[in-house]
């Protein structure tokens, strides 16, 4: 889709900078337009990390750079940075500015990776894609620029029980954080060990180096990502598990732990099968144990509750959050909206997924980034009941001309704050429940 | 007499750095700045070293975002306005404070520029998408902020906004706003408003008791002091509408909350439409506060009802005003903030008693567009309160407050910009930055930021627990270095 775009709710390439923010002590430095970083810095709010926001390094294109070029501005951005922050990582990201006027910017970074710098470098013209795509083009640039310089300390395929995850887009999932830890949790509860690669949780620049010792990958992701893991398949030869969506819920929690432990065998990794489908038991009966208490609340509460929603966000948020919401809480999903761009080749699958739902009843979905559309689409709607809209900020807004309850739960918004709660699992998926009830319990007053 | 800065017959707005000799880079005492400034003689410096600023484009979308029936289109990638959701938030929260009852939802829009476009032009785009725009938001007015990518491939914006204006017949007013052409952000707001005076505006044809107030979307402490006079206030730009701006010639002279934000729109009023602009800088401290009054009786021809709420005030608000001095003495300041609220910022914790260690001001202009001295914020405040050491001309360069806190461990840091106060918390320096910037304006402004200073300052526990956990990216030799080591060049 390349048309207008009301109400975005993704940034443009650059904004894969917070790519390299979630990396802990990296920094990326921006060869690009004054404004760029605030911009980005605005859509995501509270994404400072360690020194991403008002900290990172710019070159501030001016007219001067614009007609001379901006070689010369960076080189000498990228020499003080060194004096000035004290960091593991550098990745220099491209603005429109600097890539219409055609900077070399990999002879400038490569005078310091002469120097033994840990410094890479990625085009993110604004123009030349978005966020979701340009974040495997950030990783895969760590990948081939800083990563691989590690290989012969880090033997390809060495560790037979270790994976590389790649799921949530720091920053772009509000909840990654939590959902990175989540996942990170489940898997070794089967007996995996686990490079998550971003937050606090993660190992740093020393775990990226492990990348190629990984037995096999983990993709959780309806599309975006999926360059990644298509990458380090041919670059290390590691074969990757593809869970399409969200796994939101102990449904979907449990195909997908299930799911790992085939590919595991698979791999021939030496799993303890039995440990492993013991860990998943103890997760379900936890869960159940919730979702029983809450039958009688959502079966009896007399005073109204959703019985629909209409979902705005990322195909795997949409796919992931209708099949949890429609078998363990019940609320019916209606028009859905899918607003990550998603490459035409994947939306085939994505709505088989999503067919696959019910097979009694028709999930209605539209794939575009124009979420103005989306809304007007949703304005025109008319299903009996108390509706739910789940979406970002913008949808705050129509959900009161619906009168409809709202659950803000992607980006941007303005009116949550997300610190490190995960909507994926089986805690997820309470969290979930708890999030859409409370929000529904607060209107009565 | 120095020509006119305003020139309302081109499409783009003059820069900041060439209309005004604006510079984002100094170090010294304020006073050699003020001298400097008026005798001409103002040389910017440069940074070999730099982080993330700010850009025109975010500005002009905060002069027309926020009025009431206007469609606002970015012509570029989506990235250059993803943060204006912001503005929607503003819009729907502070709406009552303008008497909006039923804030609308903001109509905001990106072309959506692709690589392709860069290579064939994005003229085609944007008119399909204002044709789109205009089908779908049914706005009065249309504005077009333009990018980097948009300027730099050349796209024709002017001719498209004119050619449409035709056909939809609804004003539809080019924003010349790419972020790569200044380095002073507000250069935004003057791009904004060059848009609305030379498209929007139209003269007058009567007057009313109305006067123009440039602002944001502070507190209507406007309207508690016209009403005594008998006007009311006409808040532009945020919550206006096309028909309010279109009238705003009526109006019977022009203030301004900040001269640095109000200035180019202030002086095209005065100079092309005939409403006299109120120049003395805003009502901050007692010697400006009274000054700006005086101004103000003499514009309106009201100078005994001044006289008279003047001394009202003084009776009501001096002996709370004196506490709060007993208490503050001695207490130390750093601020950081745009000009010229900084430069009020300045003024109002000397009135309370208070000393500034310093401060990072975000950008100077010597003169604003109004070219008269009385505008001179900084000057006034050099002159009421006496000098300020260690006064840094500095935009937004995290790197640099970052090094000055850590020396100088001021009492309390004022801040009015989002971000900065992190790093005094950091240090476990009491911070506050007050985002309504009527709040401490007249008389009842020193009470308030008074109480809101002893407050923060008796409140610390929270940045004294930071302090001891705070994450410090910064090299510790970096710690070590002159704050001003990487700003090269000019002369002072």
């Amino acid at each position: 889709m390349s048309g207008l775009i009301e109400q975005e709710r993704y940034a443009c390439a650059i904004g894969a900078l917070q790519t390299v923010v979630a990396i802990p002590r990296a920094t990326p430095i921006l060869h690009s337009g004054p404004g760029c970083g605030t911009m980005i810095a605005g859509f995501f709010e509270r994404s400072t990390g360690y020194a991403g926001g008002n900290t990172s390094p710019c070159t501030n294109f001016s007219e001067t750079e614009v007609v001379f070029g901006g070689a010369n501005r960076l080189r000498s951005i990228i020499e003080n940075t060194y004096k000035v922050l004290d960091t593991d990582l550098q990745v220099v990201v491209t603005g429109c500015t600097a890539d219409i006027v055609g900077d070399d910017v990999a002879s400038v970074t490569d005078e310091f990776l002469d120097e033994g710098k840990p410094i890479v470098h990625v085009e993110t013209a604004g123009f030349k894609s978005n966020n979701f795509v340009s974040h495997s083009n950030v990783v895969n640039a760590i990948i081939d620029q800083y990563v691989d310089k590690y290989i012969e300390e880090n033997p390809v395929r060495s560790e037979k029980k270790l994976v590389n995850l790649f799921a949530s887009i720091p920053y772009q999932d509000p909840f990654w954080k939590g959902n990175l830890v989540e996942y990170k949790r489940l898997l070794e509860g089967l007996g995996l060990e686990v490079n998550i690669l971003f937050g606090p949780f993660s190992g740093g620049v020393s775990e990226w180096q492990t990348i190629p010792r990984a037995n096999f990958n983990i993709l959780v992701s309806p599309w975006y990502g999926e360059k990644i893991t298509k990458h380090l398949e041919k670059k290390y030869g590691q074969p990757y598990y593809h869970f399409r969506y969200l796994p939101i819920g102990a449904n979907e929690t449990t195909r997908f732990l299930k799911g790992v432990i085939d590919f595991a065998k698979e791999q021939g990794v030496p799993l303890d099968e039995e440990k492993a489908l013991k860990f998943i038991e103890r997760e379900e009966h936890a869960y159940y144990e919730e979702i029983d208490n809450l039958a009688t609340f959502l079966l009896e509460f007399r005073y109204g509750l959703p019985n629909h929603v209409h979902i705005l966000h990322d195909a795997g948020y949409v796919v992931g959050l209708s099949k949890f919401l429609l078998h363990e809480t019940g609320i019916v999903p209606k028009e859905q909206f899918i607003v990550d761009n998603t490459p035409k080749e994947y939306i085939e699958q994505i709505s088989a997924d999503l067919k696959s739902t019910s097979d009694k009843r028709e999930i209605p979905v539209y794939f575009d980034p124009d979420a103005g559309k989306a809304q007007d689409i949703i304005r025109k709607t008319n299903h009996s009941g108390r509706g739910l809209i789940i979406g970002s900020g913008w949808d705050k807004e129509l959900a009161k001309e619906k009168n409809y309850d709202f659950l803000s739960a992607s980006l941007p918004t303005p009116y949550r704050l997300v610190l490190t709660t995960n909507y994926i699992g089986y805690t997820g998926g309470l969290r979930v429940i708890e999030d859409i009830y409370d929000t529904v319990l607060y209107t009565y007053k | 007499m120095a020509t006119s800065t305003i020139n309302l017959n081109t499409p783009e707005v003059s820069v900041r750095e060439i209309r005004l000799g604006s510079i984002t880079g100094f170090h010294g005492n304020a006073s050699e700045l003020v001298d400097c400034s008026q005798c001409g003689k103002l040389k910017d410096k440069k940074r070999s070293f730099s982080q993330c600023l700010g850009c025109s484009t975010a500005q002009a979308a905060c002069v027309t975002c926020l009025i009431q029936d206007a469609a606002v289109i970015s012509h570029g990638p989506v990235g250059c306005s993803t943060c204006l959701h912001e503005f929607a938030f503003t819009y729907r929260v502070n709406a009552d404070l303008r008497g909006v009852n039923n804030p609308t939802q903001r109509k905001v829009y990106s072309t959506n520029l692709q690589e392709k476009d860069t290579i064939y032009g994005g003229a085609v785009k944007l008119e399909n998408t204002i044709r789109e725009v205009y089908k779908r938001a049914n706005p009065n007015v249309i504005f077009v902020l333009t990018t980097c990518a948009a300027g730099i491939i050349g796209d024709d914006v002017e001719s498209v906004t004119n050619r449409l204006e035709k056909e939809l017949n609804i004003p539809i007013v080019a924003i010349f706003c790419e972020g790569f052409r200044s380095k002073i952000w507000t250069t935004g707001f003057d791009a904004g408003y060059h848009g609305i005076a030379r498209k929007l505006i139209k003269p007058a044809e009567k007057k009313r008791n109305v006067i123009n107030v440039v602002n944001f979307w502070g507190s209507d402490i406007f309207n508690e002091w016209f009403r005594r006079f008998g006007y009311e206030a006409n808040y532009l730009t945020p919550y206006s509408t096309l028909e309010s701006l279109q009238h705003s010639s009526e109006a019977v002279c022009t203030v301004q909350a900040c001269a640095t934000l109000g200035s180019y729109l202030a002086s095209s009023l005065d100079q092309v439409y005939g409403v006299p602009e109120l120049k003395n800088s805003p009502p901050y401290g007692i010697a400006q506060t009274d000054r700006w009054f005086r101004e103000l009786g003499q514009l309106l021809h009201k100078e005994e009802e001044v006289e008279e709420f003047l001394k009202e005030q003084k009776e009501k608000y001096l002996p709370k005003i004196e506490e709060l001095r007993e208490k503050l003495k001695g207490k130390t300041a750093y601020v950081t903030a745009g000009a010229s609220h900084g430069h009020s910022l300045l003024a109002l914790l000397h009135e309370l008693g208070m000393t500034a260690t310093g401060a990072a001001i975000f950008h100077h202009d010597p003169i604003y567009d109004s070219n008269s001295s009385d505008a001179d914020t900084l000057a006034h405040t050099v002159h009421d309160y006496g000098d300020i050491k260690n006064y840094t001309v500095c935009n937004k360069q995290e790197f640099e407050l970052v090094n000055v806190l850590n020396r100088t461990r001021p009492d309390i840091l004022f801040a009015r910009h989002g971000g900065m106060t992190l790093w005094g918390a950091k240090f476990g320096i009491p911070s506050l930055l007050i985002g309504d910037e009527h709040f401490g304006m007249g008389y009842e402004g020193l009470v308030n930021y008074g109480e809101q200073i002893l407050a923060t300052l008796e409140n610390d526990e929270f940045v004294k627990n930071l302090e001891k956990h705070a994450i410090n990216p910064y090299t510790k030799w970096w710690l070590e270095q002159e704050p001003y080591t990487f700003l090269k060049g000019g002369k002072k």
